[in-house]
């Protein structure tokens, strides 16, 4: 029997999905940059034995426990979602999602158990350098616990190192170190760890701008600005290093993505690449969908050949190549890709009736096939295309990817702008009295919040249809269940994030408003 | 063997002694915590999100069977 799809259930389950990874990602990022800054002021402390180092570490530790407590276990409700809105998917991906998961779970549980306890605890109950190990453990834990669920989240956007098992519908691991060292993978911790470092960066600074611009604890701020502002612009310098590589992974692994958020449309040699640009409707289509055009846009000649291939005179595809195809480039059409994908769902089927006719013989042969190298790489590979119905149908919502990718960059130069600003002032000891650059410090608080979030807006919208990249479209992960369900724990989910948001908004000004404890 | 033992009981004692000298802002957010997991744990999941193929089917040859099928019959419709 085939069970029917509904189109608004499958809309709702994604908009349920990126509401709880919205709201989660509001509290991941402050963890993972702040634990560093905790610790790198408690290292200063344990080296110097000055107690304002110790003040300034605990009253910075305090707003990162609240942000830790309010924050913790907000991601479970993600894996609940797999398992029952998205059970084809979960059923489908096997093992490969549920290993660095399930680290993950053990690592998180590990951590918050013990060395999160000596952080908050342990102050004058164990030595000073144990306090400071735990705390050094607790922000590389952290780091380390985000690892495995980047490499999950990697490998849906670039699936490696495994097989697919026709017996159980199910893809099993065939080689760890692939799955872990997916240069999407790489290029995805490496980016967003460093992303939440900026976050934290910013945060301290805003909070350390408030303090002076009360003109309170104004040492303790000034220090705090002068690490936050190290730490932050080495790592918004890192954060563009990483970001760039990640768009030449992208353009190579993802190129449809990567085409959208820059809006290219038809490839080109000596690309420029478009720093910024309003978009509006070209009025040419490709199926039903509408190609966007320019109607004002800033670039930088050639840039883009040379990000992506290294030479100003590198040819960079555009969408129309990847979806009509460009035999000169060696670039499959869309319709070739499907050709090959229903190949791929052919031999699917034929080995459901060779196992239903117990037919050993052709069993055995179609096994090997689903092992054979080469139709992994050429046809299993274009499994997903099986079940597209037009070409179009693979391009993202091109507006949507263009305006949250260079948001998301222009914010990125600014933070080094902010940072290098604030390093300037601190050292010329005139930041005190320039309040105008304090109250942008402090108003820009939100801005990496936002920036974080865009990006994985791209992230997720830029890799649609695909809930897992070439393999499987979303219509076909989600599970059967009444879309009514979902809207209501949607509503219920919006409900309890939001109250957990002011929850812990409202405590965090309380403790700033009182300061670091005398 | 007793080094470990101490090692342990300095954790528990960390752990006592910190529940009993909590700050007022740590009695709030113990407070969310232990509300926050009685909500996913005890609400969400049992009431909201059932594993589906798990209460659905009784074993995993079932379950391979039900998603071999959805995506084969999801594909027909598609040709």
């Amino acid at each position: 029997m085939i069970e029917n799809i509904n189109p608004g259930l499958i809309d709702w389950s994604r908009a349920q999905f990126a509401l709880t990874a919205i709201y989660h990602w509001l509290f991941v990022p402050l963890t993972l940059g702040l634990s560093f800054l905790v610790a790198m002021m408690e290292t200063i402390y344990v080296r110097t034995g000055k107690e304002e180092w110790k003040r300034l570490t605990r009253f910075w530790m305090t707003l990162f426990g609240i942000n830790f407590a309010i924050g913790v276990a907000t991601g479970i409700i993600l894996e609940f979602e797999f398992g029952t809105n998205w059970s084809n998917y979960s059923w489908f991906v096997g093992d490969i999602f549920g290993a660095p998961l399930a680290i993950e779970g053990i690592l998180a549980f590990f951590l918050e158990s013990t060395f999160v306890a000596v952080m908050f605890f342990g102050w004058n109950k164990v030595s000073r350098k144990f306090h400071l190990l735990s705390s050094w453990l607790v922000a590389i834990g952290a780091s380390f616990s985000a690892l495995w669920i980047l490499v999950a989240n990697a490998w849906m956007e670039n699936p490696v190192g495994m097989v697919f098992n026709p017996d159980t519908v199910r893809n099993e691991m065939m080689n760890f170190w692939a799955v872990l060292f997916n240069p999407v993978a790489v290029d995805k911790f490496l980016h967003t760890i460093s992303s939440g470092f900026v976050l934290a960066s910013m945060f301290v600074m805003g909070i350390s701008a408030w303090f002076l611009i009360k003109k309170r604890e104004e040492l303790l701020a000034k220090r705090s600005i002068l690490i936050a502002g190290i730490f932050g612009l080495a790592s918004s310098l890192f954060l563009a290093f990483t970001g760039d590589s990640s768009a030449r992974t992208i353009a190579r692994i993802q190129p449809v993505k990567f085409e959208a958020f820059e809006a290219l449309s038809d490839g080109k040699q000596n690309a420029p690449l478009v720093a910024f640009g309003v978009l509006h409707g070209s009025g040419e289509k490709i199926g039903g969908k509408e190609l966007p055009n320019f109607i004002f846009k800033i670039e930088i000649p050639d840039l883009l050949s040379v990000m992506t291939s290294g030479n100003k005179d590198a040819y960079v595809p555009g969408l129309k190549d990847h979806i009509e195809g460009n035999s000169d480039k060696g670039i499959l059409s869309v319709i070739e890709k499907a050709e090959r994908g229903k190949i791929a769902r052919q031999t699917l089927l034929d080995y459901k009736k060779a196992k239903e006719n117990k037919d050993n013989e052709q069993i055995g042969v179609l096994l090997k096939k689903f092992q054979d190298q080469g139709f992994r790489d050429n046809y299993f590979k274009y499994f997903g295309y099986a079940f597209i119905n037009s070409p179009e149908e693979v391009i993202p919502e091109i507006y949507g990817a263009f305006y949250s990718f260079h948001l998301m960059v222009i914010l990125g130069f600014l933070f080094i702008l902010i940072f290098s600003l604030a390093l300037i002032f601190l050292f010329n000891g005139t930041i005190g009295s320039k309040r105008w650059f304090l109250w942008i410090l402090l108003f820009s608080i939100p801005l990496p919040y936002l920036a974080s979030e865009l990006g994985w807006i791209l992230t997720e919208m830029g890799r649609q249809p695909w809930i897992i990249q070439d393999l499987m479209p979303v219509k076909i992960a989600v599970s059967n269940i009444s879309a009514d369900s979902v809207k209501t724990t949607f509503f219920l989910f919006v409900f309890i994030f939001t109250a957990l948001l002011i929850a812990e908004i409202s405590i965090m000004l309380k403790q700033i408003r009182l300061g670091p404890k005398h | 063997m007793n080094s470990l033992n101490q090692f342990f009981a300095t954790f528990i004692r960390i752990y006592i002694d910190g529940f009993r000298n909590l700050s007022s802002w740590g009695r709030k957010v113990w407070l969310i915590i232990i509300i926050k997991l009685f909500v996913i744990f005890a609400i969400l999941k049992l009431f909201f999100f059932p594993d589906f193929l798990g209460r659905k089917y009784n074993n995993d040859i079932q379950r391979s069977e039900y998603v071999r099928n959805q995506i084969l019959n999801s594909s027909d419709k598609n040709d």
